[in-house]
């Protein structure tokens, strides 16, 4: 009977790796979320594609994916088969955590998508466009609560960019911080927060539905498909888009890294991947190599000065 | 057409041979990984998301949620003959469970484990269909202040629960809530208590901690007591099937935990544990020999597996009626429906009837199907216990290991494994129980960002906290919990009380 029970554990473990996938994708958030979302749809695209046998995602949520990213910078390092997904919501967390692992422990392959950040609130809630979201905010900052991903990200640094434009102090926007898109979309749904803030994709189906109103989106012109005011057009004058990119495992060789580099490519010009993002209403700003790596220094760099400006990093 | 007219005709999908044998084989998959600690149904899922690509979408959810009951019912097989729980959701089953095996009711206790499991899947499946509406209202309604409460309602009747000696019962708490501080604050993004170590950053993985104290503690208390003969354990007393008596005793707990597991799952910030947790607390304030608790009370075991399961199902409710996941499984079975083109959200059961009462109608299936599977079973598992115990508990070893570095490969996640397995044997020598470590640990954050969460949109106004109907009665339904014993015990009823102390580990 033990040896039976025995050989039964271990044969268990050993066919796990046995079907182990080609790429093993880490989703730094929460299940449901913006990155979650990126992964599962690399993970389709790949396979669809046929660039890989059998794509496998796993959710390491907390902190702006700062966790994850330690935990992939730790664990993976070396193998060519892990990938992160990420974006600039991580530059934001690493900068507010004062994270020890920071972009610099992996290996940024490249940038994948963007999107506009969208601002809800429930259908039956009093405030109707942006102007009445301003109104709000000006007579007491503190009476607007937002909900949105964790402190210091996109969602965040939206909240406060807005908050400045309208001569608002952004030390005193009102921000509580939901791990991940499920529970803060719960949150919204059931009116606990005055408004909700995330990416379009985040609430698309329940705006869809009538369950809540979009009342601005954060895009510099209208986007096509989504029936919403831009910021700028409700008076306000911001605009910001939250970019989500891929990353492999720190401690790779060249030849690894130009492979990986490769399938990506090959993903990102695919049929589904593109279907995929026209339904998702995410924008492709596919960017590899060198470009990136420049785009991406820059991006931190003024990142750290918004989050100051804010009051969010000392 | 009604509702009923609908679920016949999901059973018409759910009835044809192949979906038959998807289910078969997601409910046999889903016991093993279900039994593996560290390993869970969301793993599997995933695991399988792909290979499930070529299937027709009704095929595969129906794996999906074989996998999803299967799991939730595997996890009591090791909780109750190994104290090994496989999920932090079956936790709770090991403290009456494992000490009804070691009395040789290891086959009373499975079963009623198995057949409880059934009812609350059976309840909470019709309840899925016929009221999901109405309960994902009630669950919405629920917010930082709402959870919050339910929190304190959580901590009050648990640390009831930790029988006579509360000094003891909170000492051991409070190492668990101290244990649960532990990573990075969410809503400032600061880290604490983490020293530096990158592997701490996420705080301390409620399974590590459990497979510890409870099954790596165990073992070296065993190694280190002693004599080696006296605790002999008997792996079968009497019968191995539930006496009349079980059944009297455990059909009331079966209910109640489903009523408690239902909506609880169905919550967002749930969570399957919190059910559990309220429902082996009531079932000792309302038991009839609660002197037995601790020492192998059948309720204990009844009404927390009910609970699991109907929590189980109770997670479907958000997932199929708003799109939204509430545990990693749920997320995993939603990219599943995305796979297949379906958005489940408020429009699914309106674009996709045919679809969705298929799903329910096989979740119907697979919960008959794991009754039938796993009763047959339970003579067989019990003679694991028949097992020479120094093979036995070095088996025990191996299994926890495995399943940790299983769930997360680090050298890091086991050095903690084992410097808990130390805590949990320091804690047996003393006299400490170990339930409230770990109830500390699930709890304390959860109860900390929703308190922190309430105060910040009240910005700082404490009343709050009692602003709505559900947190009214939620905090007066705690007060009651502390009040009512002291009340008893002024009125010179202290003898019974301290009976009902007890040794929780």
């Amino acid at each position: 009977m033990k040896h039976f029970v025995l050989a039964s554990i271990l044969g268990g473990l050993l066919a796990l790796p046995a079907h182990a996938a080609d790429y093993k994708i880490m989703a730094p958030a929460a299940p449901g979320g913006g990155w979650d979302q990126t992964a599962r749809t690399m993970q389709t695209a790949l396979q669809d594609e046929k660039i890989s046998g059998s794509v496998q995602v796993n959710n390491v949520p907390g902190a702006g994916g700062t966790i994850g990213l330690a935990q992939f910078a730790n664990q993976a390092s070396g193998d060519p088969s892990q990938l992160i997904v990420g974006g600039y919501v991580m530059v934001g967390a690493i900068l507010t955590n004062a994270s020890p692992v920071t972009l610099d422990q992996v290996t940024p392959i490249a940038r994948l998508t963007g999107e506009f950040e969208a601002i809800v609130v429930p259908a039956k809630s009093d405030i109707k466009d942006m102007a009445g979201l301003v109104a709000k905010l000006k007579a007491d900052p503190g009476s607007v609560s937002w909900g949105g991903g964790s402190a210091g990200g996109t969602d965040h640094i939206t909240a406060g960019l807005i908050a400045k434009a309208v001569g608002v102090d952004p030390t005193k926007v009102n921000y509580i911080a939901f791990s991940g898109g499920g529970e803060a979309l719960a949150a919204i749904l059931g009116g606990q927060v005055t408004v909700g803030i995330s990416g379009y994709g985040e609430f698309e189906s329940q705006i869809k539905a009538g369950e809540l109103r979009i009342i601005g989106i954060s895009s510099d012109e209208k986007v096509a498909g989504i029936d919403a005011p831009t910021f700028k057009e409700g008076g306000v004058d911001v605009s910001i888009q939250n970019w989500r990119m891929v990353a492999a495992a720190p401690g790779i060789t060249d030849e690894q890294k130009a492979a990986i580099s490769a399938d990506v490519e090959k993903m990102v010009t695919s049929k589904s991947w593109k279907d995929a993002l026209a339904t998702k209403g995410w924008a492709d700003t596919y960017l590899a190599g060198d470009e990136f790596k420049a785009q991406l220094a820059k991006d931190i760099e003024s990142t750290s000065g918004i989050l100051k400006d804010i009051g969010l990093v000392k | 057409m009604d509702t009923f007219g609908l679920l016949a005709q999901g059973f018409l999908v759910a009835l044809e041979p192949m979906n038959l044998l998807y289910a078969l084989i997601g409910v046999t998959l889903g016991t093993a990984v279900g039994v593996l600690p560290g390993i869970g149904p969301a793993l599997t899922v995933a695991l399988l998301l792909p290979v499930t690509y070529k299937l027709d979408p009704a095929g595969s959810l129906i794996m999906f949620a074989g996998i999803y009951y299967g799991g939730m019912y595997g996890g009591s097989t090791t909780s109750i003959l190994l104290n090994t729980p496989g999920e932090s959701a079956s936790i709770v089953t090991a403290l009456e469970g494992n000490k009804m095996a070691r009395k040789g009711r290891g086959g009373p206790a499975l079963a009623t484990a198995a057949i409880g499991s059934f009812v609350a899947g059976l309840i909470a499946t019709f309840g899925l269909a016929l009221i999901a509406p109405f309960i994902v209202k009630f669950a919405l309604s629920f917010g930082p202040a709402e959870y919050f409460a339910l929190m304190v309602l959580a901590f009050m009747t648990v640390s009831a629960a930790f029988g006579e000696s509360s000094l003891r019962g909170l000492t051991a708490l409070f190492l668990g809530l101290a244990l649960g501080l532990i990573g990075i604050d969410l809503q400032t993004g600061q880290a604490r208590l983490a020293f530096g170590i990158p592997d701490l950053l996420d705080g301390i993985e409620v399974t590590t901690l459990a497979v510890a104290l409870f099954a790596i503690g165990e073992t070296l208390t065993v190694a280190a007591s002693r004599s080696s003969g006296d605790e002999r354990i008997e792996p079968v007393k009497g019968s191995v099937w539930m006496s009349r008596e079980d059944w009297s005793r455990s059909w009331k707990p079966w209910l109640r935990g489903t009523a408690i597991g239902f909506p609880i799952g169905a919550m967002p910030a749930g969570g399957a544990e919190i059910g559990t947790f309220l429902s082996y607390s009531v079932e000792k304030q309302l038991a009839r020999k609660p002197e037995e608790f601790g020492h192998g009370a059948i309720e204990g075991v009844a009404g927390p597996e009910a609970a699991n399961n109907a929590s189980a199902a109770g997670t479907l409710v958000p997932l199929l009626t708003l799109g939204l996941p509430t545990t990693a499984t749920a997320a995993i079975m939603l990219a599943g429906f995305q796979q297949f083109g379906l958005q489940p959200g408020p429009l699914l059961f309106a674009n996709n009837s045919s679809l969705v009462w298929g799903l329910i109608a096989s979740l119907l299936v697979a919960n008959f199907m794991l009754l039938v599977l796993n009763l047959p079973l339970i003579g067989l598992w019990v003679r694991l216990l028949s097992i020479p115990r120094h093979w036995l508990y070095a088996g025990i070893l191996v299994f926890a290991t495995l399943g940790t570095i299983g769930a997360n490969p680090s050298v890091f996640e086991l050095g903690m494994l084992l410097a808990f397995g130390i805590l949990g044997y320091l804690l047996r020598q003393f006299g400490y129980p170990i339930a409230p470590v770990v109830v500390g640990l699930i709890l304390g954050p959860l109860a900390e960002q929703q308190l922190r969460r309430a105060l910040a949109i009240s910005q700082g106004d404490l009343t709050v906290l009692v602003h709505s109907p559900i947190s009214i009665v939620l905090l007066t339904l705690a007060a009651a919990a502390v009040i009512v014993p002291l009340v008893m015990r002024a009125r010179g009823r202290g003898k019974v009380l301290s009976q009902l102390a007890a040794d929780e580990d």
